[in-house]
């Protein structure tokens, strides 16, 4: 474990480096070594995962780093071992030793069953901890009190409901700083995974499953969020921006959501948000049905397909296409 | 009449579709030609597709995996070129509708119609050979094995031109490749394709269990068989007892599209975790089914051209046999993000971690081979050593991806992957290649250039780090998989480098094609008479290149690991010499039955994924009937004589002493 702390500390080093070299505007030398080195050398030039703005997500970095350097004690040798022995043992170094018969020793035998052994058990310790310690459905502690959101996934966009406040966004989220967020996650369609990347870890929204998350926003600034899962035709732009803004600031926000005509009941708001669209634009809704979550989760509940709107929905997918798409443009 | 079938299931309006189609159209039409021209057709018939010799069958398994790694690899680099340009609001070439098949065309072909048939088409030439058998348990079901195969990759293709592919991603995760969310012919391309070559591959599972166990010569006992044979022998454990949850997977996916069932729906009591808990039970063994075997092949490769034994072969059994163990033990580690709790993901993610232990001691094992031995760049030698280096950095991003509060924010990214190809390039693609280069002298009686195989490894080398070590620094920005545009410009550079990697590995398979042709011009001049080009170890090498029919004119007697090897060493040296004294050689006949009914299979499955419900009856009766026709068929093996055998190897031995 010492090893791998100095690593870590070796990391830090670097990665302040990296910070330096971003201060003095040397973003262009920067891109270059983009180009050249490794992964995570690259962690000074502002990653989603390597610059998290969560606490959730910085937990998780310095996890990555950790196992990444524990596991560098042998892959580093045996890759020292690969090129010194074929170079050393090549067929025309008659000097070399030879023991064509040599087959067996109990030394190494112990050695390299040991050495695995070892280091796995460390990570298998390490996984056991941070399993449970960034375990996405225990509460963060904090000072400030837990706000809820509910996330659900909808062809190809997200529906955020904010019970408490009794409002309700697409495709965009507010949180204020340094508050714990816990979020329900689920579908109103096919699976999808919803995920901050700044802020930390992502978990599946299922249709009649409740899934949650909890997550922290320490800086403020606006995040992008996306689904993760692939989830058809308009995949690729399921994305939202997540501010993370004062407590002044996100009552300002919600005070503005209020203000929108619209509202989001269940089921006949939701019926025709559901309909797919493609990079859906940003709606407010500034009222909501009062368990609009839970009522979504029991209509797959029921026995008979849920709600009528479930049968609709196929013939809907199929024909509306074109048009959602035009009215997304 | 025709069911859903009509003129407008033909894209017409897709140019690259289109250009394909002709494409494809203008070389079968010229094959065809070419065969009727020089009267090959009837060669063909009796020599090939009617064939059960395992050598033969293994010929075709690895050519149609060639054939099929050009047609994955043009899904690739489309895909890259896409990546490279959508970036920042530009909507590239490719629009999602067609992008989607894309990459799930890329996925299922390149495991179960590349890789699989690569690992396949190599047990099938090398265990009889290894283990001193004459052909395999049920030679007729090892033709109908590889016919079934042959209609999945018929499938997949039609799909090309006929119709569409899914867009659902390789596995077809339910509920997206449900009837409501995908009402295309996709998705039944993907079932019958998938499920008629699955049938297939369980077929070959337990044909090549049953041959390792049952037809070794005399005096080999379990722990003398060569190490490549002890993989085969877990692989196809594993395909027995994986393939079939696999089979039933997609029955039940079959029901809920074809008869309204709810298995997996979101309604009605459906269960999507169900199915994806369903398909990694499968799908995990399954990436140990295609990896073993190339450790088999690395296992035999190093312990030739080091000229020295394989270090630890016990433990190398023993590790092979652990990770064929622990592959069931680790599914969940696909989908830690489902929202299990942390007990749950703790156990898999470990549970996962372990399987590196045995992995890294076979490392350590290949490195102490090396140790001390006199090494032998030859082709597949360089395929070994990249692979060494390759995969232990793969292992090593798959055993972060085990740990589950990492795999929260690397799931679903690119990392993912870079990391499966990272081992399926690194281990599986690179084992083939090295098992290609090293037995194809035993299948045609000829070496292959060196020289193009040189070439082809250093472009697939630096092409998979140019390509892939991209898409690792990508993840960490938040780049998804399956993205068919992104907004942010500055990931633009580095899908710029990707796709120059991938183009690398273009030149990679051109000089593979290159090597074949080079090869087979100078065939006269790398021919091998001896039938050991390598100077090898297992018993493949101690007889002719291109075996006869019957490998072997006598059965050898096995008395240690590596027995040709000590056969050598034996004072005085090995000496091939005619035997005094020939017997009858009892030989399975050639079989039309199994392409026959892999026509009628065909058929059924084209029928169902178009719902021409009388053609489906007809392929299900015309499958039945040729079965029975088999069941009752008497006239399914026969002798080959004393006299024919002995002619066969006295011309062997008098081309050998005009050589001499």
């Amino acid at each position: 474990m010492q090893a791998a702390n100095r690593l870590l500390q070796g990391r830090k080093a670097f990665l302040h480096w990296g910070r330096e070299m971003r201060k003095r505007n040397s973003l262009k030398y920067l891109s270059v070594m983009t180009w050249l080195t490794a992964p995570l050398l690259l962690s000074g030039c502002g990653s989603a995962l390597m610059d998290p703005t969560g606490e959730i997500g910085q937990g998780l970095k310095s996890l990555i780093i950790t196992a990444f350097g524990l596991m560098l004690i042998v892959v580093i040798p045996v890759i020292v071992m690969t090129i010194l022995f074929a170079w050393k043992y090549r067929g025309t170094n008659l000097a070399a030793k030879y023991t064509p018969n040599w087959e067996h020793s109990n030394i190494i035998e112990v050695f390299v069953w040991a050495i695995p052994c070892v280091i796995i058990f460390f990570l298998a310790i390490l996984t056991w901890q941070t399993s449970h310690s960034y375990d996405p459905h225990k509460p963060i502690a904090s000072e400030e009190e837990t706000m809820t959101i509910d996330a659900i996934s909808l062809d190809w966009k997200w529906l955020f409901i904010y019970p408490d406040e009794g409002i309700a966004t697409i495709n965009e989220l507010a949180i204020p700083v340094d508050t714990p967020v816990h979020f329900r996650v689920t579908s109103g369609t096919v699976m999808n995974s919803f995920m901050i990347p700044t802020l930390g870890s992502q978990i599946y929204a299922m249709a009649g499953m409740d899934n949650d998350v909890y997550l922290e926003g320490n800086e403020i600034g606006t995040f992008r969020g996306r689904s993760t899962a692939y989830s058809g035709e308009g995949f690729s732009e399921m994305l939202f921006d997540t501010h993370v803004t004062s407590d002044a600031d996100f009552q300002a926000w919600v005070d503005k959501i209020k203000q929108s005509p619209n509202t989001m009941m269940f089921p006949e708001d939701y019926e025709q948000i559901a309909e797919p669209s493609i990079a859906h634009p940003v709606e407010y809704f500034s009222q909501v049905s009062p368990d609009f979550y839970g009522d979504l989760i029991k209509s797959y509940k029921a026995s008979h397909g849920g709600s009528d709107s479930h049968g609709e929905h196929n013939e809907a997918r199929e024909s509306s296409m074109p048009m959602s798409a035009q009215a997304a443009e | 009449m025709f069911g859903k079938l009509s003129l407008d299931s033909i894209p017409f309006h897709e140019p690259i579709i289109m250009v394909t189609a002709v494409a494809i159209g203008i070389i079968g039409a010229l094959i065809v030609g070419l065969i009727t021209y020089y009267r090959k057709w009837g060669y063909l018939w009796t020599e090939w597709v009617t064939s059960i010799d395992h050598k033969k069958i293994g010929v075709m398994y690895f050519l149609v995996a060639l054939v099929m790694l050009i047609r994955g690899f043009a899904d690739a680099i489309m895909m890259r070129t896409q990546q490279a340009i959508a970036a920042g609001g530009a909507e590239g070439y490719l629009p999602p509708e067609h992008y989607d098949q894309i990459f799930t065309a890329h996925g299922v072909i390149m495991i179960f119609f590349v890789a699989m048939p690569m690992v396949i088409g190599l047990m099938n030439l090398v265990v009889p050979l290894q283990i001193g058998a004459r052909d395999v348990a049920f030679p007729f079901m090892n033709n109908l094995s590889f016919w079934l195969f042959a209609v999945g990759v018929i499938l997949v293709n039609m799909s090309l031109v006929i119709g569409e592919f899914a867009k659902t991603g390789w596995l077809a995760y339910a509920p997206l490749s449900e009837l409501k969310y995908s009402p295309g012919v996709g998705v039944d391309y993907w079932i019958w394709a998938l499920q008629i070559s699955g049938i297939g591959t369980t077929l070959t599972g337990i044909n090549f269990f049953v041959t390792i166990l049952k037809m070794r010569t005399k005096g080999m006992s379990l722990f003398r068989m060569p190490i490549f044979t002890w993989t085969a022998l877990c692989t196809n454990v594993l395909i027995i007892l994986s393939f079939p949850i696999l089979t039933v997977t997609i029955a039940l996916l079959t029901l809920d599209r074809y008869l309204g069932m709810h298995f997996f729906t979101n309604d009605m009591g459906g269960s999507q975790m169900m199915y994806v808990n369903l398909i990694w039970a499968w799908g995990h063994p399954e990436v140990y089914i295609l990896i073993l075997p190339a450790f088999g092949v690395f296992s035999e490769v190093i312990a030739t051209f080091t000229k020295k034994r394989l270090f630890g072969y016990k433990t190398m059994v023993w590790a092979t046999v652990v990770i064929a163990f622990l592959s069931f033990t680790v599914w969940l580690h696909h989908f830690f993000t489902m929202g299990a709790g942390a007990d749950v993901n703790s156990f898999f993610g470990i549970a996962t971690m372990i399987i590196a232990i045995p992995t890294g001691v076979k490392i350590f094992n290949w490195l102490f081979t090396m140790y001390r031995g006199r090494i032998q760049f030859t082709t597949p030698v360089l395929w070994t050593i990249g692979f060494i280096i390759t995969f232990t950095l793969g292992g090593m991003t798959g055993v972060m991806l085990a740990v589950p509060g990492a795999n929260f924010v690397l799931h679903n990214t690119l990392f993912v992957i870079a990391h499966f190809h990272n081992v399926i390039i690194g281990g599986v693609v690179f084992g083939m290649m090295a098992g290609f280069t090293y037995w194809f002298p035993k299948a045609f009686g000829f070496t292959l250039s060196e020289k193009w195989g040189k070439r082809s490894f250093w472009c697939w080398l630096i092409g998979f780090y140019v390509a892939f070590m991209p898409l690792y620094a990508l993840s960490f920005f938040g780049a998804m998989r399956r993205m068919q545009s992104y907004e942010q410009t500055e990931w633009q550079p580095l899908m710029i480098v990707a796709w120059f990697g991938a183009v690398i590995i273009a030149c990679g398979i051109a000089c593979i094609v290159i090597q074949l042709v080079v090869s087979i011009r100078d065939r006269e001049k790398n021919r091998d008479l001896t039938g050991d080009p390598w100077d090898g170890r297992t018993l493949e090498w101690s007889t002719s290149s291109p075996p006869p029919n019957y490998n072997f004119a006598y059965l050898p007697d096995v008395a240690s690991i590596d027995s040709y090897w000590e056969m050598k060493q034996q004072p005085g040296g090995f000496k091939r010499e005619l035997a005094t004294k020939f017997e009858d050689i009892h030989m399975p006949r050639n079989t039309a039955e199994g392409p026959i009914l892999s026509l009628f299979a065909l058929l059924f499955g084209f029928a169902l994924i178009w719902h021409i419900w009388w053609l489906a009856g007809l392929g299900a009766i015309g499958m039945f009937v040729t079965f029975m026709f088999r069941i009752f068929n008497n006239d399914t093996d026969y002798h080959v004589s004393a006299a024919e055998v002995e002619k066969t190897e006295r011309e062997y031995y008098q081309r050998l002493e005009v050589q001499a």
